[in-house]
């Protein structure tokens, strides 16, 4: 990349980095996502190899959607805001590059060892003692970089977007070191230090924090930067993002028990993580309509203006999953949702219709300004893909509830003497007409990903050739 | 003390800590400095040297500030 691009204050090159590789991995991610959903329509597709089964290749889905994907747009967008809202470089331009390259790497053992059967078995968790060091290594990296550039800000105040992000980084490294303690055995091969119930519990106090951290407070922190960056007008209500941060991290914490209801946790610990659940729907919605009250006044602006409408529709998206999960959090909801694909259409709520829309809405504005643009190469091509994601997401969680729901019932269906109704392999069958749906929507994704990886390789080029000296011409 | 002794205290200290924060968070006295807080997205123009001159005829000015005119743009 040429030198020209370079902004005289801050580091634009490590965001640069981090938001190609958004697109790369994106694409990386959710492709594995389609052949995973293609698998359970034709399990042929598996190709009888165990590197391709099902059973690894999920885990290396979710890592590289949530890590990869999902983990390069945060420390883009991050870096970004952090430069712009505190009006100062990055603190060590040395120690960024450590991040990328380090978060690379992870990504990268990653690719290697989950197919190859290496894993710890904890969900979002999978991967081996040697890359968890290196991980926590990273990400204590990038907490120094984060936090050192806001204590070097020129302005007075920390602005909301970064206090999203801190909590992000700073929550993410606690759960991160507590949660894979463990005994290393083999170069790749640990035992967990926790057992039994306690081990379970760690590991969904672990998992339900990396979504309330990870894919929640991190992807608020974009929210605030972008949603009012994109209508050009400050959020609605700065007073309320004060204490949707607070409320929000304050009960995020205690939410976990829910993934365990039913088990041999603790019924009094099921039950708070219900109550805590449930009272969570009010700072995710206090978040959502301090988004969505941004644009008041400005709502003509989504009619020409596709980007807007990515980080507008994520919102919506991110207004439903957070009432679905306290919904299913309640334990009479949950006997009938949990293990069922229902779950997996709530995730995909969250994770395509927020986390992924709510980032490639960001990385439509960003990416133009990174490459010296003010512009995508085609705004056509953005309203494709918005169409396409929507419709996509929209295809994936009907068909889940569907699924998800039929599965429920066919499994505590029960006939008069007390037998079941159905066998298991019944539900599954059942399930195949779903299972094309969601294969569809995952189609739909992919394409879309796809047209942004040309939109944006369009206007890199077309921004590095804007950078040479021209003459004028009108 | 027993647990449900103890959920209580941890509920109590919750209830308060909610309430203080919500009454500093809408207290008179903080409104000018968080007006001053929600506008720092817009505090520092980039049209400078990281933007082209060929598409700005909507882009320098528009983010600067919350006007609610539309000029049609569509990505700035």
């Amino acid at each position: 990349m040429s030198t020209a691009l370079e902004h005289p204050t801050y580091n634009y090159k490590v965001v640069r980095q981090f938001a190609i590789m958004t697109v790369v991995w994106g694409i990386v991610g959710m492709t594995l996502g389609v052949i995973l959903a293609a698998q359970l329509v034709w399990p042929q597709l598996n190709l009888d190899l165990p590197w391709t089964s099902f059973g690894r290749l999920r885990p290396l889905h979710t890592n590289a959607v949530i890590f990869a994907f999902g983990g390069s747009a945060l420390f883009a967008t991050s870096y970004y805001v952090v430069q712009r809202t505190c009006q100062t470089r990055l603190f060590s331009d040395r120690l960024a590059a450590f991040t990328f390259w380090g978060w690379q790497a992870v990504i990268l053992s990653a690719v290697v060892s989950l197919p190859l059967g290496m894993t710890t078995t904890k969900e979002y968790a999978e991967l081996e003692w040697p890359i968890n060091i290196l991980i926590a290594v990273v990400w204590i990296s990038y907490a120094i970089v984060f936090l050192m550039t806001i204590k070097r800000r020129q302005t007075s105040h920390i602005y909301v977007a970064n206090w999203f992000f801190a909590a992000f980084i700073l929550t993410v490294a606690v759960l991160h070191i507590v949660n894979n303690a463990a005994i290393p055995v083999t170069a790749m091969y640990s035992t967990s230090i926790y057992a039994g119930s306690i081990d379970a519990m760690v590991q969904w106090w672990y998992g339900h924090n990396a979504v309330g951290f990870f894919l929640t407070a991190g992807f608020l922190g974009m929210m605030y930067y972008f949603v009012p960056k994109q209508a050009e007008r400050p959020v609605y209500s700065y007073r309320l993002s004060i204490v949707h941060f607070w409320a929000l991290i304050m009960v995020y914490m205690w939410a976990g028990p829910h993934h365990l209801h039913y088990t041999a946790l603790p019924n009094w610990a099921q039950s708070l993580g219900m109550i805590m659940s449930i009272i969570l729907l009010a700072p995710s919605w206090g978040g959502m309509i301090n988004g969505m009250m941004t644009l008041s006044g400005a709502w003509h602006k989504l009619r020409t203006d596709p980007t807007l409408r990515f980080l507008v529709v994520a919102l919506s998206f991110y207004g439903m999953s957070t009432f679905e999960g306290p919904m299913m959090a309640v334990k009479t909801v949950n006997a009938l949702s949990h293990y069922t694909d229902w779950t997996i259409g709530h995730v995909h709520a969250g994770a395509l219709g927020w986390v992924a829309m709510i980032t490639i809405g960001s990385m439509y504005h960003l990416i133009p300004r990174l490459f010296g643009r003010t512009e995508m190469h085609s705004v056509n091509l953005i309203a494709v893909h918005f169409w396409l994601a929507t419709i996509g997401t929209v295809l994936y969680i009907a068909s889940m509830w569907v699924n998800g729901i039929l599965q429920g019932l066919m499994w505590r269906a029960i006939n008069p003497d007390g037998t079941l109704m159905y066998t298991f392999v019944e539900a599954v069958e059942a399930s195949g007409p779903g299972y094309i749906v969601r294969l569809i929507g995952g189609l739909c994704w992919v394409t879309g990903m796809l047209i942004m990886a040309y939109n944006v390789t369009m206007t890199v080029k077309r921004g590095e050739g804007a950078r040479q000296p021209l003459p004028q011409t009108a | 003390m027993d647990s449900g002794t103890v959920s209580g205290i941890v509920t109590g200290i919750l209830i308060v800590a909610f309430i203080g924060i919500t009454a500093w968070a809408y207290s008179k006295r903080r409104k000018p400095d968080f007006d001053e807080a929600a506008h720092l997205p817009f505090a520092d123009d980039d049209e400078q040297p990281n933007r082209d001159t060929s598409a700005s005829a909507n882009g320098a000015d528009s983010r600067k500030n919350g006007s609610c005119k539309s000029k049609g743009d569509r990505n700035t």
